[in-house]
């Protein structure tokens, strides 16, 4: 058990290490360094540039450096919390992040449970009532789920709130709590603003869930078993949550790990859509500025954010299902 | 006897059927897939051949009709009378008298009739065949906007087919690359196994596990604005299917080792047949049905992130018309409340999305020998 544990954890590690390769080629990537970039915005500004100050800046970021280490040295900064600085708003790159990061980790995690918690029982109906109504029904709401592009879910929405109800839907927090430091109340308003983004996120990953979960339970409700406990006259409720249920629920846990990707993609571009106050919209002005150091460690934190959250749902699995306990804990 | 012969039983053509015949007469039976498919084969119809359908140029700009709301087409005049040649009315135009926003009305005096093959803007097919006959259209001076204009003045219609053609393509093309990578390295890494099959799975897992949408903005971002669209377009497809060919390996490497381990696979091999007649002529055959449900799978996939992307201005870009690209127009609340036939892409889209789906729901029962 333990064993695989730090196995797990050491190849979360090797993942991480192995992403930051990427999201540094993403930096690098556009023609021109960041230093060059600062320099012609300060030029545009009218201010003058010191030679001194561009050679500190250069050896600041290591610019002077062949590629591999100036990857090295971008990498020490970033475990010493030092993101490097936004070129867009001259500010250090984590500084921007801190509070949109833990928001964005809010709205992601409250999507997960939503997603659950809807799936799951609208799963067990399904295929309990399999090809009645409501099983229909949910078919063909699960469907067009699925086809929707979540921006454009997003878009419609605020469209008709506009149209009918002359309310903007955007944001998480309504305008005399934007800048207002962390309280109480704020919590309140931001509850109150969370359940449109949620359904937003949430619906393309909810639909997918409900297919796996009525189609397990389907394949579950044949088994012999089943029939054999209904032959002995267990009621049909305990029959179908002490077994039947509990198996048929293993593998949508199992799938948590590519739920979450899912999620924290279709979450950066409702954000976008919604403006939500999270990392999203930040790194789509990043890369429509070419802001790079900041556009590629938000796409660093965005996959941390998802590597994290896969390494936790599989201990969590460990922890469910004692089958895996047993085959992989050696 | 020998009528006997001709007669052959339901029950006796159903053991004869090819395994592609039980799959056909499976498939049939699946309304939905069908419906999907044939939904699919007009909308390919109509992208490959968009010239042809579209009523007008897509860059000719209607200055006098900005945002201008689709037209109805009429079958029956003011005084009721049946037209068996549908038509469509003119605009008058006027202000609103407090928000001054332009309006318009049908103006019931100018009727336009909509004809078939008719001639109006002069184009190319497939950028060879010049011609200037459309599938629909009304004569020289009339209009006709079935899905409106949008804030040039443009035909909304015919820009939609011809983004049709990119939306649609850009998902076949990036399929057919990720059944290449796919199928390539799965095959490797299930056949042969070992040291390779343990590269392509942890390069696989990494993949799957990273968020692709701000792995795809930041990849996209990065494509100078300066290249020509065509070049764009398959950068954009490559992106997409960096992280699409995952899943088809994953399926092709678990069928290639279970088959691996088939009796029929041994007794090819013990008969002396070659690794490459063996995974031709008996591997391939038993979940090439897989594959293609599994590629019609992922179609939708690919569409809704070109869709994205560019609706984000991350993708294509202007003059290059996809769904995505019309749909980026329409990212102003207040505009698309206004003007909500600009919304229009975005039901192509889920359209085009829910067939797929069907369609590929279909295949998999019907490939599927134990349902």
């Amino acid at each position: 058990m333990l064993f695989y544990v730090i196995r797990r954890f050491i190849y979360m590690l090797i993942i991480l290490a192995v992403m930051s390769v990427t999201a540094f080629l993403i930096i690098q990537l556009p023609p021109g360094d960041y230093v060059e970039m600062y320099i012609h915005q300060l030029e545009i500004s009218g201010q003058t540039v010191d030679e001194a100050e561009i050679a500190s800046l250069r050896r600041q970021y290591g610019l002077d450096l062949p590629v591999y280490l100036r990857y090295f040295k971008w990498v020490w900064g970033i475990l010493h919390g030092d993101f490097g600085r936004s070129l867009q708003w001259g500010k250090p790159v984590s500084e921007l992040i801190g509070e949109r990061l833990l928001l964005t980790v809010v709205v992601n995690l409250f999507t997960v449970i939503f997603t659950y918690a809807v799936a799951i029982p609208i799963g067990i109906y399904s295929a309990t009532h399999q090809y009645s109504v409501g099983d229909y029904a949910f078919t063909v709401i699960g469907f067009a789920g699925l086809a929707t592009p979540n921006f454009l879910f997003a878009l419609v929405l605020m469209v008709l709130f506009y149209k009918y109800f002359g309310l903007s839907v955007g944001g998480l927090f309504s305008p005399e709590y934007t800048t207002a430091p962390w309280s109480i109340a704020k919590f309140v308003d931001m509850l109150k603003h969370l359940p449109i983004p949620i359904i937003v996120i949430g619906t393309a990953g909810t639909a997918g869930l409900i297919r796996v979960m009525r189609g397990c339970l389907l394949d579950e409700l044949r088994k012999q078993y089943v029939i054999t406990a209904r032959a002995k006259g267990v009621s049909e409720r305990v029959l179908l949550f002490k077994y039947p249920v509990r198996v048929a629920v293993n593998p949508i846990f199992s799938t948590i790990g590519w739920m979450l990707p899912s999620i924290v993609s279709g979450g950066t571009i409702t954000a976008i859509v919604l403006s939500l106050p999270t990392i999203g919209p930040l790194l789509y002005r990043a890369l429509m500025s070419e802001d790079m150091y900041l556009a590629g460690s938000m796409v660093l934190l965005l996959s941390l954010l998802t590597i994290v959250g896969t390494f936790i749902s599989d201990l969590l699995l460990l922890w469910i299902d004692p089958r895996i306990r047993y085959e992989k804990g050696g | 006897m020998k009528d006997k012969r001709k007669e052959i039983s339901a029950e006796e053509k159903f053991y004869m059927a090819s395994q592609w015949q039980l799959m056909w007469r499976k498939f049939r039976k699946h309304k939905l897939a069908i419906i999907g498919g044939v939904i699919l084969a007009i909308f390919y119809t109509g992208a490959i051949f968009c010239e042809f359908f579209s009523t007008q140029d897509i860059y000719k700009r209607y200055t006098k009709y900005i945002y201008c709301p689709p037209q109805r087409i009429h079958f029956f005049d003011e005084e009721g009378k049946f037209h068996f040649r549908p038509f469509v009315c003119g605009f008058k135009r006027a202000r609103d008298p407090i928000t001054w926003e332009k309006i318009y009305k049908e103006d019931k005096s100018k009727k336009y009739p909509i004809y078939f093959f008719v001639r109006g803007d002069k184009y190319k097919l497939w950028n060879i065949f010049p011609s200037d006959i459309h599938f629909i259209g009304v004569k020289k001076g009339g209009i006709l906007f079935l899905f409106g204009t949008d804030k040039l003045g443009r035909d909304m219609f015919s820009r939609n087919l011809y983004a049709s053609r990119i939306s649609l393509s850009i998902g076949l093309v990036g399929v057919a690359l990720s059944f290449i990578l796919g199928s390539l390295l799965g095959g490797i890494s299930g056949f042969y196994g070992g040291a390779a099959d343990m590269v392509i799975q942890r390069i696989i897992e990494f993949l799957i596990c990273i968020p692709t949408i701000p792995l795809w903005m930041g990849l996209a971002a990065a494509i100078p604005t300066d290249w020509p669209p065509l070049k764009v377009y398959f950068a954009i497809t490559i992106i997409l299917s960096f992280v699409g060919w995952c899943g088809l390996a994953r399926v092709v490497r678990g069928k290639l080792i279970s088959l691996r381990e088939e009796d029929f696979t041994m007794a090819a091999k013990i008969a002396g047949a070659s690794d490459g007649r063996i995974i031709v002529r008996h591997l391939l055959p038993s979940f090439l049905s897989y594959l293609i449900v599994n590629l019609t799978l992922s179609v939708p996939g690919m569409i809704l992130g070109e869709t994205s992307l560019s609706f984000l201005g991350l993708g294509l870009r202007p003059p290059v018309v996809s769904w995505g690209v019309l749909l980026n127009e329409a990212q102003n609340v207040k505009t698309v409340s206004m003007h909500p036939w600009l919304l229009i892409p975005g039901l192509f889209v889920i359209i085009t999305v829910l067939a797929f789906n069907f369609l590929g729901d279909g295949l998999r029962d019907a490939a599927d020998p134990y349902k």
